[in-house]
């Protein structure tokens, strides 16, 4: 039992543990789907077909996915330093913040291709700056950033509030929100470029921050694998007497991962706030933040394996939303539950599976390489 | 501030500090074990669901309290599943049951009952009913000692009393007892609790059902003697305000005691000062009163928290041949 885990090839490690992971988890669902007395599989039936079965719901599920990019990859950044960053939700809401300032000052002024990167710079600075206070607290006084991360979005929650009916709602208006953004503070959206291909995405609000996202996801990979500030990041995360011994600044590479990982949540308001809403409203993310450590943990820390993960949140998101209309008694609080089980199988319970998956393949493997004659099976 | 209003504060800080205080001991048996929880959120939820469910539907309230204490103990035998005999991340199998717990007590409630995930409003026999101490009466009129006991201590929920009980109990069971030897020793050097033939398993897991237990009392306080039903997200963050404040005293059973009262004096000033002029500052927002517990809670982890030392295997999963 206790002898360390066989290392299998990276298709059992990346791709089949995953997935048997998640299959368990959506069992437990579905055990929960029939205790409010509804059949799972008419649940899951209807989730697919809000999902995937015609091109709007599809472009929902792409639009939910790009949200879950953002936080997933901040989530994952964290973790590769060792760190657990349970505030994305805070760091989104505040990003939100970055977006609806250079919307409301430029959007009447600049085009939407000159604010966007000013949109990105600010949503990334105020995700970070919301994650600096924590990362620095862990840093300099050992507050363990877990806690600190989730009291920094009850914080934000009520900041938010403050600001929303206080200084940012316009004058003469009831509702907590922002005006809406004049045209150079709206992202355009993607219906154009898919009716190319023949598709209709109807209302979906899928816009380009799917790009914008899609390349964080890829310099995400560069900085973790490809640089020596990702190399001192994982190092920390490994062992962070090592990264000391090595002469790394413990400190710096706490406040700087922890920054990075805020600003990506934070840039998730480009997505939500310019690209549908075209206003800054209350709970804007709408627990985007948390998904982001499902996704993050199902796709093993890697954006190939994110991505994907994200596709599949975005669609139980969107599939999720019809479900509800069909089966009153499942509200889109199922989501949360099936969040926490993949966070649980994937992440927690990860080892329930493995030794008999390894068993299995070791197994197959001897039984395919023993009558080539190669006596191999005792070594392990 | 006479003394009738400042012994109605101190009763609140009381009352507030309650919850904080069973969910505090319930991480510090957990995490002197080694088993960082994280979760005690989720289980307070799931058991405040689940009592104030029971005693709904049953009309009894101690009824509602074993059903809820019978919750917050499967959660808790699923964090120690995953974090003891599968060696899991411990963080992320807490946040996982908060997750689970915050969907559960919705989707349950709504299929229940039908309110929008509360339950319905509790009355009579389904309710923790405020005790009378003995003579509360008869010395009320007694100055100052009087009003403090007459108003104070007594006619408090009976689950106010086992909380505060609870304190030397715990004191007793980890600083006087075989049980609470080993289970110190277990959270600081599980190889040398095994090499002396006791299961660091069983150890770490009677440390984990005791630790839903008390959350389970959490939870029915909450829901069945503070108010009178179940609403969506009740804990508010409490369970990780007794996080904080566990780590604030350093894991010992008396400072959790203060720690949990001064966490509930500042809950019970931060409802007082809303809409009050206060000089300097002036009038104080309504946001700034909903967070100030938050803000508090960072400031003291940041300010005093320096010389935390946590339980040396604490978080780290027990292998044998390592």
């Amino acid at each position: 039992m206790s002898r360390p885990y066989a290392k299998l090839p990276r298709w059992i490690d990346y791709g089949l543990i995953p997935l048997v992971n998640l299959v368990v988890a959506f069992l437990v669902a579905g055990l929960v789907v029939l205790a409010v007395g509804e059949s799972p599989f008419e649940a899951a039936a209807l989730m697919l077909r809000g999902a995937f079965g015609y091109t709007e719901g599809f472009g929902f599920t792409l639009y939910y996915a790009t949200n879950f990019i953002f936080t997933g990859l901040a989530v994952a950044v964290a973790f590769h330093g060792g760190l657990f960053n349970i505030g994305g939700e805070g760091q989104a809401y505040v990003g939100g913040l970055g977006v609806t300032a250079v919307a409301l000052s430029l959007g009447a002024i600049l085009p939407w291709w000159l604010n966007l990167p000013l949109a990105i710079a600010l949503s990334f600075a105020f995700g970070a700056l919301w994650a600096f206070i924590p990362a620095y607290l862990q840093a300099k006084r050992g507050s363990h950033i877990v806690i600190t991360t989730i009291m920094f979005n009850f914080i934000a929650a009520s900041l938010m509030v403050y600001l929303l009916v206080g200084v940012l709602k316009p004058v003469g208006s009831m509702a907590p929100e922002t005006r809406t953004f004049d045209a150079g503070g709206q992202l355009p959206k993607l219906k154009g470029l898919f009716e190319v291909f023949g598709f209709n995405l109807g209302g979906a609000p899928l816009n380009v921050s799917l790009f914008v996202a899609l390349l964080a996801a890829v310099l995400v990979y560069v900085l973790i694998w490809r640089t020596k500030l990702g190399y001192e990041i994982r190092t920390l995360g490994f062992s962070p007497r090592a990264a000391r011994y090595a002469g790394m600044s413990q400190t710096r590479l706490i406040v700087v991962t922890m920054m990075i990982s805020g600003g990506l949540a934070g840039m998730m308001a480009l997505n939500a706030v310019m690209g549908d809403q075209y206003r800054l409203a209350i709970d804007f993310p709408q627990g985007a933040g948390f998904v982001g450590i499902a996704v993050a943990l199902m796709g093993r820390g890697h954006p190939a394996g994110i991505v994907p993960a994200a596709i599949l949140f975005g669609m139980l998101y969107q599939g999720g939303a019809e479900l509800a209309f069909d089966m009153p008694a499942i509200s889109r609080d199922m989501i949360v539950i099936i969040q926490g089980l993949v966070i649980l199988f994937a992440g927690a319970l990860e080892n329930m599976v493995r030794p008999g998956i390894g068993a299995a393949w070791q197994r197959l493997r001897l039984r395919t390489v023993e009558p080539a004659g190669e006596n191999v099976g005792e070594a392990r | 501030m006479d003394l009738s209003s400042f012994l109605d504060l101190i009763d609140s800080t009381i009352r507030l500090s309650t919850p904080l205080l069973f969910a505090a001991l319930a991480g510090l048996y957990s995490e002197r074990s080694g088993i960082f929880d994280i979760s005690l959120e989720g289980k307070m939820l799931i058991a405040a669901f689940a009592s104030a469910s029971a005693a709904a539907v049953w009309g009894s309230v101690m009824l509602g309290l074993c059903v809820g204490i019978l919750a917050a103990v499967g959660f808790s035998l699923v964090h120690g599943v995953a974090s003891i005999t599968y060696r899991g991340n411990q963080i992320v199998s807490g946040v996982a049951i908060n997750f689970i717990a915050a969907g559960l007590t919705i989707i349950l409630g709504q299929s229940w009952f039908g309110q929008g995930g509360r339950t319905p409003s509790l009355f009579g026999g389904g309710r923790f009913t405020a005790v009378e101490l003995p003579f509360a009466e008869a010395v009320r009129d007694v100055p100052v000692l009087g009003p403090i006991y007459s108003g104070v201590l007594s006619g408090q929920t009976p689950l106010v009393y086992v909380a505060f009980l609870m304190v030397p109990l715990t004191w007793w069971v980890l600083f006087r007892t075989r049980f609470g030897l080993r289970l110190r020793a277990v959270g600081e050097n599980p190889a040398a609790v095994d090499t002396a033939g006791i299961s660091v398993a069983f150890l770490r897991y009677r440390a984990v059902i005791i630790c839903g237990v008390l959350t389970g009392f959490a939870g029915a306080y909450l829901s069945t003697a503070q108010a009178a039903g179940f609403t969506r997200d009740m804990t508010a963050g409490k369970g990780y305000i007794a996080l904080a404040a566990l780590i604030f005293a350093n894991w010992k059973p008396v400072p959790v005691m203060f720690a949990c009262l001064l966490f509930g004096f500042l809950d019970a000033v931060s409802i007082r000062i809303e809409g009050v002029d206060l000089p300097l500052v002036g009038e104080v927002s309504v946001q700034l009163v909903s967070a100030l517990p938050y803000i508090l809670t960072v400031v003291l982890l940041a300010g005093f928290v320096g010389k935390a030392t946590p339980p040396r295997a604490g978080g780290v999963p027990y292998v044998k041949e390592r």
